[in-house]
């Protein structure tokens, strides 16, 4: 039960305006322009659009500015701007296969068609902190190689699938699938569910599970067959047209994991597939995704759930954190009468127990 | 596509105005309110269009009866909309008709007890509000009682608002139109004659 | 399923419309003489479509996320109607690339925008995915390459 709390507007209003002298910091500072953040921090803006379920890179920008660099609030502010948009359709499934790779790499292939791409990651970098960036130091272009990187690079999953090893995606590849932003996710819930839920949900909450299928809670022996950073075209067919055109393109992480599976009473020895994909460039979040991906999976392969990542209902009801966040942070809203009773029951009681225990020696003394 | 009608100027006002007066006419059943509709492709009323490109969508599945099968129609309310249009009244979440008496009534979704949301609206043209049958409203929204004129109703029009009121939370929402003006009976209206 | 060479025509024209930077389309405009004239039948109007992808990269498809995109639709005075669905919340571009897409498809100044703008802009892009493949291209491990010793 809440209580209408009256004489907060002054209060609120004022608040407000401290909130917007912090945001600002220093006036001496230079303001901080949303196109800085877009082009400067674009791993935050990529978080940001993952978790706000909406690509659009200058309005996750601002989202940044206005949260101060709160990246989940940011998240929450691009999915409020979200309900004030119609939806037009859904797009043609994007293909990755098609992709402008910036980044391809794989660690179950050292001699992949198409080479390992290292492309733009803080992998090989030595974690030390680097004062030039203090300054406005002058970047030097990076070197281009003569000739282009082979657009044509075939999915590690293929090549195993040449020697029938790899569990083949299963599923029909046309059907429209469920969307948990118009029909709330029920359980037990469909690969194409889990995946959005897992899309959209926390990074570190995603990350966290993953690690501890990496440490025994369930989970098999995972290793990394392809990750893949680009640009991909997003297709769609308008009705008044009624053939497909391209809108642009988008940028995202895709990660496919290959599993060691021993087979079970349903299914024989085979690799087992997990998948991540996420906007932007996340590795953190498509492997995590992946290794979830895969631990969901326990039910249909037939192996025993024991593990919190392979717990469905678990996992797909506290990855949201707008969600989490919201009902955590409500605890903040007046919960006053809640409260006065909970004190008027705790004082009864204490005083009935008091009275037990004085009861006894009483009578004695009577 | 040649002969395509335009939608709303603004769509998001046009869209908003329309919803906000709707939404009153819906928490006073039985006032007659007047929509600002941009014209709609016959046979289908400028009001009953307006409802459709407030409220339908890519998620609403349609109904049209027969008269407002025809393609200036459909082609309108999927290009400005882009809703769904099906053959079955069961799968629809709105259903529109320029005949009251095609439209079965009996057939649409009434939601469960579980979810009663998940129902259709009825979008019914009729010939006149303000004149012909007299009926009388009682329910929320309404001080005692109010009176609704509509010529036009379907046969069995007000037997069939008796079950349908009967099985409250269930049940279907209508909106009479004509023309530019319309007026909602929601579920929880009882409708009786005179 | 088929397409024309018509329809694939327009397809990839409006694909690089949908890419172009709204001054070079306004540019292109403006160059026109007879200036064009026009009606919308949609006003601009920015929304959103829903990203899909797919399971494993090539199984049962799955809602990603959505993106904002601004469509738009118009007549020309000659009656052709041009459309444009453009990646992001430009309702000046959309608009642009709508009357362009009318004017391409037929008309005095199809056949000079097609040599002109189109073709510009197509090697433009092309230019700039071939810069982003020959700076990935840089980074591949040459796990062969020999160190002269000595």
């Amino acid at each position: 039960m809440y209580v209408a709390v009256k004489g907060g507007e002054r209060a609120i209003a004022a608040s407000h305006a401290v909130l917007a002298e912090i945001r600002r910091g220093d006036p001496a500072v230079p303001v901080l322009a949303v196109e800085q953040i877009e082009q400067q921090l674009g791993h935050a803006v990529d978080r940001v659009m993952a978790e706000g379920a909406l690509y659009d890179r200058t309005l996750a920008a601002l989202a940044i500015k206005q949260a101060q660099g709160d990246l989940q609030e940011a998240a929450f502010l691009l999915r409020a701007y979200r309900t004030t948009l119609p939806r037009f359709c859904a797009s043609l499934p994007i293909d990755t296969a098609r992709m402008t790779i910036a980044r391809r790499i794989s660690a179950t292939y050292k001699d992949l068609p198409g080479g390992q791409i290292l492309g733009p990651t803080y992998d090989y970098t030595h974690r030390l902190l680097d004062a030039a960036l203090l300054e406005d130091t002058p970047v030097p272009p990076a070197p281009r190689a003569d000739e282009p990187a082979d657009p044509a690079m075939p999915r590690v999953t293929a090549l195993l699938d040449q020697e029938g090893l790899i569990r083949r995606e299963s599923g029909d590849g046309d059907a429209d699938p469920p969307d948990l932003t118009r029909d709330p996710i029920a359980f037990p819930a469909a690969r194409p569910l889990r995946l959005q839920n897992l899309a959209r949900g926390d990074e570190g909450f995603v990350l966290a599970l993953g690690y501890s299928t990496q440490r025994g809670y369930g989970g098999t022996h995972p290793f990394v067959g392809e990750i893949r950073f680009g640009t991909v075209a997003v297709e769609i067919t308008p009705e008044e047209l009624g053939f497909a055109i391209e809108i642009g393109d988008i940028a995202v992480t895709e990660c496919q994991t290959v599993n060691q599976f021993g087979g079970s009473r349903t299914e024989k020895p085979q690799f087992t597939r997990g998948y991540g994909l996420a906007f932007g460039h996340n590795e953190r979040k498509a492997m995590g995704m992946a290794l979830v991906d895969r631990a969901l999976m326990s039910r249909e392969l037939g192996e025993d759930v024991t593990a919190p990542a392979q717990d469905e209902e678990f996992v797909l009801s506290h990855s949201d954190n707008v969600e989490a966040s919201g009902f955590v942070q409500h605890l903040k809203l007046p919960h006053y009468v809640d409260f006065q009773s909970e004190l008027e029951l705790i004082r009864r009681l204490r005083a009935e127990a008091e009275e037990r225990a004085a009861g006894p020696t009483r009578e004695a003394a009577e | 596509m040649t002969t395509l009608a335009p939608g709303f100027v603004d769509p998001p006002r046009g869209a908003q105005a329309a919803f906000r007066r709707l939404l009153e006419a819906m928490a006073r059943p039985g006032t007659v309110t007047v929509l600002d509709a941009p014209p709609a492709p016959l046979p289908l009323a400028p009001a009953a269009g307006a409802i459709a490109l407030t409220l339908c969508d890519a998620d609403t599945p349609v109904w049209l009866d027969a008269a407002l099968g025809a393609p200036e129609v459909t082609g309108w309310l999927r290009f400005h909309t882009g809703c769904r249009i099906v053959a079955a009244p069961e799968h629809a979440a709105f259903a529109f008709a320029a005949d009251p008496a095609a439209l079965p009534l009996d057939r649409l979704p009434a939601g469960s007890d579980e979810f009663p949301d998940r129902s259709a609206t009825a979008v019914l043209q009729v010939a006149g509000l303000d004149e012909g049958v007299s009926l009388r409203l009682a329910g929320p929204g309404i001080d005692t009682e109010a009176t609704l004129r509509a010529r036009g109703l379907p046969p069995g029009f007000v037997a069939w608002r008796a079950a349908n009121h009967a099985r409250y939370p269930r049940g279907v929402d209508v909106i009479l139109v004509a023309g530019v003006s319309l007026a909602a009976l929601p579920r929880s209206t009882s409708v009786a004659e005179g | 399923m088929h397409t024309s060479a018509k329809i694939r025509d327009r397809q990839a024209w409006m694909g690089v419309l949908a890419r172009a930077d709204r001054a070079t389309l306004e540019q292109a405009l403006e160059a026109l003489d007879p200036a064009p004239t026009w009606t919308r039948l949609r006003a601009p109007e920015t929304g959103m479509v829903m990203v899909r992808g797919r399971a494993g990269g090539d199984g049962a498809q799955f809602n990603l996320g959505e993106m904002t995109v601004t469509r738009c639709a118009v007549r020309l005075a000659c009656g052709a109607i041009g459309h444009a669905y453009v990646a992001g919340r430009d309702q000046r571009k959309a608009e642009l690339v709508a009357v362009l897409d009318a004017l391409l498809q037929a008309g005095p100044h199809a056949a000079s925008l097609r040599a002109g703008l189109i073709a510009a802009e197509a090697a433009r892009q092309q230019a700039r995915r071939e810069d982003a493949l020959r700076r990935a291209a840089a980074t591949r491990v040459d796990f062969f390459s020999m160190v002269r010793m000595g």
